[in-house]
């Protein structure tokens, strides 16, 4: 198989995933009783009825953790190259993936020294 | 797998047919036939992870439906299909209904790359361990679109914890896959395995293989790491809007998940099909890859069940001042000695044609630099579970301890 073929695999592979899935609740349709009413399908949370928007602010920590998850995402990429050439690779480049991992961890110790880490 | 496409390909292409259509269908059978096997495990495992639980719970579990309740997943899909399926009128719709699509796909598209013996496999990726870290985070995804769509402040607060927790865990999973990778000079699943051949990667880094573990169980979301769906706390966490079969996608994606994650490891750490007389037949090689898989997925399951749960602050603070810090230090350490032995020609450069004899050195002196720093870190573990016991005996230190993390 060819690059071509591997990639068109893997494209088959992604349309027919959801298809399995997607069965037994299009069979559940066909079979499942249908009788809604206005207090089955309002919301259930713990029985209790809801009070206020759903969709309101929450603590902000989630996004700081969301945003220092997201640098670290973007630079970890860059490391998978690295790695796969690291067997054949000179010294050069094998110190110059270490100055990249020395910043990468130089930005998580200033998000620490920050208290940004902490659950606030 | 690529004999069968290619063979099938040549066959329906002799027999007159169009050459995009003769692709397309060997290719379409190949989908098939590598999809069957996690949708085939997914019924056996949900009877497995009831039994242990029920066993380690000193209950019978599942025992009326069939034999040793074999055929119990099998009624309850039936139960499942014949439910009533409510979409809250407040959710959003299109999102909600697609969430557990997108998260049973994501799980079952991991198993495209998954090479089951040297020559079955869907497909042999040149990125594949990319490909897997990739795939697996859709299913986060999946749970934060349900969270989100159902409307509901609780299932809301899960998708939130996701966000906190499972897309946190990711960084030192990654990190940890940096070693295998780096070791086999490769991406493709295939080469990791047949790097293999001379030493197990447990052997030469067993510190990455514990990093893996614990946030793979924090990937799959189960305890100690459930946050997202805690029943003390949220009712029933992010799908607690579904019902019928929708709810039953997510846990089939759930347990599928557990069970990929443990093949996953037995290719990255334990040689994949590598054992005795693996080149006999592809199906000794096919019983080593389950077998290995199969004992890693029981010993999460052993975990699962043990475990309590923990409070999100400390799920946080383990992760980015003990996990990450220790990922990135075991990079280090490992990628460091190793290119000195390269260096001074004690290690060899190809892990691929390397022998045991070879390798002996290198692998002496990585497990004793992994055994100092697992000495270590045990040691400082210790001294902080002992002042954590001191304080908690103390209640004028906890009550100045709680006074001081509000400042």
């Amino acid at each position: 198989m060819n690059v071509l073929n591997e990639w068109a695999f893997v494209g088959l592979f992604a349309v027919l995933a959801p298809v399995f899935p997607a069965l037994p609740i299009v069979i559940a349709w066909l079979f499942r009783p249908r009788k809604p009413n206005v207090l089955k399908s309002s919301t259930y949370e713990c029985g209790v009825e809801t009070i206020g928007d759903t969709w309101v602010q929450f603590r902000v920590q989630y996004y700081i953790y969301g945003l220092i998850f997201l640098v670290f995402d973007v630079e970890m990429v860059f490391l998978f190259p690295w790695a796969v050439a690291y067997n054949e690779m000179s010294l050069f480049g094998f110190v110059a993936g270490f100055l990249f991992i020395f910043l990468l961890t130089d930005a998580l110790f200033y998000a620490w020294k920050k208290n940004a880490l902490d659950w606030k | 797998m690529e004999e069968l496409c290619t063979g099938l390909c040549s066959v329906l292409a002799e027999s007159g047919a169009d050459a995009g259509l003769a692709l397309f269908l060997s290719l379409l059978v190949g989908v098939l036939l590598v999809s069957g096997v996690p949708l085939i495990t997914v019924i056996l495992l949900i009877w497995i992870e009831r039994k242990v639980a029920a066993r380690i719970q000193d209950r019978i579990g599942p025992n009326r439906v069939g034999p040793v309740g074999l055929l119990q997943t099998i009624a309850d899909m039936i139960k499942l299909l014949s439910k009533e399926d409510i979409t809250p009128t407040a959710a959003d719709r299109v999102l909600y209904n697609a969430a557990p699509l997108v998260s049973f796909a994501s799980v079952v598209l991991i198993w495209a790359v998954i090479p089951f013996t040297p020559f079955h496999y869907g497909v042999d990726l040149e990125i594949g361990a990319l490909y897997f870290v990739a795939i697996a985070s859709f299913g986060t995804l999946a749970i934060m679109a349900a969270g989100w769509a159902s409307n509901n402040k609780y299932a809301l607060l899960g998708a939130f914890r996701v966000v906190a927790l499972l897309v946190s865990y990711e960084v030192p999973l990654v990190f940890a896959l940096l070693l295998p990778v780096m070791l086999a000079g490769s991406m493709s699943l295939l080469d990791i395995v047949n790097a293999q051949t001379g030493m197990w990667f447990i052997v030469l880094s067993p510190l990455a293989f514990v990093i893996f573990y614990i946030s793979s169980q924090a990937e799959t979301g189960r305890a100690p790491f459930d946050l997202i769906e805690a029943e003390s706390e949220l009712v029933a966490g992010f799908n607690i809007e579904y019902s019928g079969m929708k709810f039953g996608m997510f846990f089939a994606a759930e347990f599928l998940h557990v069970f990929t994650n443990g093949i996953i490891m037995a290719i990255l750490f334990f040689g994949g099909w590598l054992g005795p007389l693996y080149y006999e037949s592809p199906l000794i090689a096919f019983a080593w890859l389950g077998a290995k898989g199969g004992l890693i997925y029981l010993t999460t399951l052993w975990l699962r069940n043990t475990v309590p749960r923990l409070r999100i602050d400390q799920i946080m603070a383990f992760n980015w001042k003990f996990l990450v810090p220790l990922s990135i230090a075991n990079l280090i350490a490992v990628s460091f000695a190793l290119k000195l032995l390269q260096e001074l020609g004690w290690a060899p450069r190809d892990l691929l044609s390397a022998s045991f004899g070879e390798l002996l050195p290198t692998t002496v002196i990585l497990l004793i630099i992994n055994g100092a720093m697992i000495l270590y870190l045990l040691g400082v573990l210790r001294e902080r579970g002992r002042e954590a016991r001191r304080e908690s005996h103390d209640p004028r230190a906890a009550i100045a301890n709680v006074g001081a993390a509000a400042d």
